[in-house]
C-alpha cells in the first residue's frame, strides 16, 4: 500500500489529505473536512484538473485585455497547450460576463468564457 | 455646495456592498465616488478563481465577483456613481472634495463611508541592499501590467515573499512562458494560502526557498541577479549559505497595508467600522486587511447598515 499526501485546493481551508492507494486504486481518503475533499483526492490522483484563467487581447473595444476562463476544469497536463491557443484569440465584439468566447476550446470539451463585461 | 445623505469613497467590493446595504436599509440619496473609470476596484485585475466561496457559494474570478455588485448598483437609481473622480480631501464635518476631469467638486454629507482599499508594502519597507535598476515590481503592479495592460514585465523572475498575490503571480508568469526561478520567503512557512502553494507553485515546479532572504540586488540598468542566503529562526545569516540567482525581474509580495491617508489627514481615528467622528465610517481593506473578499463584503454590508441607522437618527 502507498500513502499519498495531498492538500485540497477546493476552498481556502486547505485540508491536508491522506490517501491510501493499493494496486493503483484509492482505498481511503482521510483528513477532508467535507465531501469535496474526497472528490478532489480522487481526481487529483486519477486525472488532475484545473480551471484555467487568463486574458485575451481585444480589438477596438473599451478594454485592452478581456479576462477569460474555461467554464469547466481541464487536464493539468494540457494547460500549456491551452495557453498557446489563448494567446491566439482576439475579441472584437462586445461581451457580457459569462458569454462564450471560444466554443469547445482547443478540443478540450470546455468553453472559454469572458469573466468581465466589455463594450 | 451639494448636499447628500451618504457619500461613499471607493467603488471596490467594499464601497459597492456598503452602498447596496445602505440603500436596502433605507438610505435613498447615495453618491459613490470612484477614481478609476470602472467600478470593481482591485478585483478587476484579480482574474484568477477563488472569490465568492463563502458569500455566493460559488467559485468566481475577481471580475465575476465584482460584476454581481456592479449589476446591482446599476439597477438602483438612488445610487449615483461618479467615476474618474479622485477624492482629495475629507474633513471631520463630513465634507468630501473630489477632482473630476476638469473640475473640483465638494459635497457635504450626513454620513461618509471610506472604502479606499489597501496598497502593497514596497521594497523600502523591507530594506534590501543593492542597486535600483529597472525590473523591480510589486506583485500587484505586475498583475495589473499582465492582466489589464497585456504586458509581460520580464522573462526570468524571482519573487520575494510568499503572500498570496506573489504566489498567484508566480503561476501567471509561468503560464505566460516566463521562468519563475525562485520564491524567497524569510519565514519557515508560507504567508499565503496552502491552496495557492499547490496550484500556483507546485503545479509549475517552482522552487520555494523558506528561511531564506535576498541579501542584495545587482544590475545597472536592469536587474541582473540577486544574492540569496539562508537564515536561522532569528533571521540571522547562516554563514556560507550565500548563492546567486540570475534574473531580470523581481516581484515583491510582502503584504498589504490599509489605505487611509484621507482619514488620517482629517484627524479622524478609526474605531472598528466607526471612527472618532460620528457619521464617518470605514470598511473593507481600508479598515483592516482581509484575506478574502467575501469577508470584505460582509464587513461592508454591516457598515452600510450602521451608516443607514446613523442617517435615520439625524432626521
Ligand atoms: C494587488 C492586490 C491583489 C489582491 N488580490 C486578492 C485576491 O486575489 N483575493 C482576495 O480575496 N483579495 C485580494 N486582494 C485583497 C483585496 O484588496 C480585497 O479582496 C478586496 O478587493 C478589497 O476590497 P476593497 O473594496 O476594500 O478595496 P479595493 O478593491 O482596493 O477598492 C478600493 C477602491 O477605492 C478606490 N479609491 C481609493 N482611493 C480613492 C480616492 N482617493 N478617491 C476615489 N476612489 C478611491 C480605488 O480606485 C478602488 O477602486 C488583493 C489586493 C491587492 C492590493
Ligand atoms: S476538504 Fe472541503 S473543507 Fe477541506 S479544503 Fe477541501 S473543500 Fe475545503
Amino acid at each position: 500500500m502507498t500513502i499519498k499526501k495531498l492538500t485540497c485546493i477546493e476552498c481556502p481551508e486547505g485540508c491536508r489529505l491522506t490517501v491510501d492507494i493499493e494496486n493503483s486504486r484509492i482505498i481511503k481518503v482521510a483528513g477532508n473536512k467535507c465531501p469535496k475533499g474526497e472528490e478532489y483526492a480522487i481526481s487529483e490522483i486519477e486525472n488532475p484538473v484545473r480551471i484555467l484563467t487568463s486574458s485575451v487581447l481585444s480589438q477596438g473595444l473599451g478594454l485592452k485585455m478581456i479576462p477569460v476562463r474555461t467554464d469547466k476544469p481541464i487536464p493539468k497536463s494540457r494547460i500549456f497547450e491551452a495557453m498557446e491557443e489563448i494567446k491566439k484569440v482576439r475579441v472584437s465584439r462586445p461581451l457580457s460576463t459569462g458569454d462564450i468566447v471560444v466554443k469547445n476550446f482547443s478540443g478540450l470539451g470546455v468553453n472559454l468564457i469572458a469573466t468581465r463585461r466589455v463594450k | 455646495m451639494i448636499k447628500r445623505d451618504l457619500v461613499i469613497v471607493g467603488g471596490g467590493p467594499a464601497g459597492m456592498a456598503a452602498a447596496v446595504s445602505a440603500y436596502e436599509n433605507g438610505v435613498k440619496d447615495i453618491l459613490l465616488i470612484e477614481r478609476d473609470q470602472y467600478l470593481g476596484g482591485i478585483l478587476n485585475q484579480c482574474i484568477h478563481t477563488g472569490f465568492g466561496i463563502n458569500y455566493f457559494k460559488e467559485i468566481l474570478t475577481g471580475p465575476e465577483y465584482a460584476d454581481r455588485f456592479i449589476k446591482k448598483i446599476k439597477d438602483i437609481q438612488d445610487i449615483e456613481v461618479s467615476l474618474k473622480s479622485l477624492v482629495v480631501k475629507l474633513t471631520n464635518d463630513k465634507t468630501v472634495t473630489f477632482l473630476k476631469p476638469g473640475r473640483l467638486e465638494t459635497v457635504k454629507a450626513k454620513a461618509v463611508i471610506m472604502a479606499t482599499g489597501c496598497r502593497e508594502k514596497t521594497r523600502e519597507m523591507i530594506h534590501i541592499q543593492g542597486t535600483r535598476p529597472a525590473g523591480i515590481f510589486s506583485a500587484g503592479l505586475a498583475q495589473k501590467l499582465i492582466n489589464i495592460e497585456g504586458l509581460l514585465p520580464g522573462k526570468e523572475v524571482v519573487i520575494i515573499g510568499s503572500g498570496d498575490i506573489g504566489l498567484i503571480m508566480a503561476r501567471r508568469f509561468a503560464l505566460e512562458g516566463a521562468k519563475v526561478k525562485a520564491i524567497i520567503e524569510i519565514q519557515k512557512e508560507t504567508r499565503g494560502l496552502l491552496r495557492n502553494v499547490v496550484q500556483c507553485v507546485e503545479d509549475f515546479d517552482i522552487p520555494f526557498y523558506f528561511n531564506h532572504k535576498i541579501s542584495r540586488i545587482y544590475g545597472k540598468d536592469r536587474v541582473e541577479k540577486v544574492s540569496v542566503m539562508k537564515v536561522d529562526d532569528n533571521f540571522n545569516e547562516i554563514p556560507g549559505s550565500l548563492f546567486e540567482i540570475k534574473c531580470d525581474t523581481i516581484l515583491i509580495s510582502v503584504g498589504l497595508i490599509s489605505e487611509n491617508e484621507l482619514i488620517e489627514m482629517a484627524g479622524v481615528k478609526i474605531e472598528e467600522n466607526k471612527t472618532s467622528v460620528p457619521g464617518i465610517f470605514v470598511c473593507g481593506n481600508s479598515f483592516k486587511i482581509y484575506d478574502m473578499v467575501d469577508s470584505v463584503t460582509e464587513d461592508s454590508i454591516l457598515t452600510g447598515k450602521l451608516a443607514a441607522e446613523y442617517i435615520m437618527s439625524c432626521k
